[in-house]
């Protein structure tokens, strides 16, 4: 079972309590009636699927209840960091570098 | 108010061998969520210092607090208090925004005490029972189950159930009762 750290409760806790809700930092479009069919066909469903570093969304379903970010390794599945939801993207090389 | 059906009678449910279970008599709960700048204000028309890191508990006479989130938190109190709550809280709404609903009728409370108590909750529960502080507590998941648990005591837990789970996870720790009076 994979150990997930919560930001919110500042605790490493296992993935039970936790489920997973997609790709992080998708931003839905300010003016959908503006936007293409295209446009919004990849908002909805057109994801990176990294083989690798993936920027996601976890939330603590049985816990405290928030969403937060998390990037996970998709081959390896170790998380490299986990964030509050308002906390800038983090740059993946500088992850990458700490986790070495 | 809170209307036990009798299915919930409180009592002892297992009453002897290394784990105790006891279904406690119904009290009053509040689910209190609420932004940090209200904290002091609402602290105050409580009458409990409202913990802000998540699993801490405060309490003040019969009337108790824990933080579930961030913006979250679960208090209790006698049932008899029920009134005197609500209405401080509503008098301070207008410079402190809050939203307390009670919710006394949603769970039912069961103690788990005994030499075996901790042990008895890894039937179900996933998180490391040993990282929850005495005076402590948080919600976690007990087969499946979203629970608040309350560590009164190194080997005395409170279990908040919400009461159409409670006869599952009532039956789960009985089987692990019977476990132990077995070995």
């Amino acid at each position: 079972m994979l150990l997930i750290h919560c930001p919110y409760c500042n605790q490493t806790l296992p993935e039970a309590e936790f489920t997973y809700a997609g790709e992080a930092h998708i931003a839905r479009p300010a003016d959908p009636s503006s936007v293409s069919d295209e446009e919004w066909r990849d908002f909805l469903f057109i994801r990176t699927n990294v083989k690798g570093p993936h920027y996601e969304r976890w939330r603590h379903f049985y816990g405290c209840g928030r969403y937060f970010n998390a990037v996970r390794d998709t081959v390896s599945d170790r998380f490299l960091i986990t964030y509050k939801t308002d906390d800038p993207r983090p740059e993946l090389s500088k992850l990458l570098e700490k986790s070495k | 108010m809170t209307v036990l059906t009798h299915a919930f009678t409180p009592g002892p449910i297992v009453a002897s061998g290394p784990v105790k279970l006891t279904l406690m008599a119904p009290v009053a709960r509040f689910s209190l969520r609420l932004r940090a700048a209200s904290i002091p204000a609402v602290s105050k028309a409580l009458g409990v210092d409202l913990p802000t890191t998540v699993g801490e508990r405060a309490a003040s006479g019969t009337t108790e607090a824990i933080c579930l989130g961030p913006d979250e938190w679960m208090i209790i109190a006698k049932p008899d208090d029920t009134d005197t709550l609500v209405s401080a809280c509503a008098d301070i709404y207008a410079s402190a925004t809050h939203s307390l609903t009670e919710v006394s009728a949603r769970e039912i409370t069961v103690r788990i005490e005994g030499d075996r108590a901790a042990e008895l909750l890894t039937i179900g529960c996933p998180r490391d029972i040993d990282s929850i502080p005495v005076g402590g507590g948080c919600r976690t998941v007990i087969d499946g189950v979203t629970v608040v648990l309350w560590r009164d005591a190194e080997q005395s837990f409170r279990m908040d159930i919400w009461r159409s789970f409670a006869m599952h996870i009532i039956d789960l720790l009985c089987t692990g009762c019977k476990e132990f009076a077995a070995e």
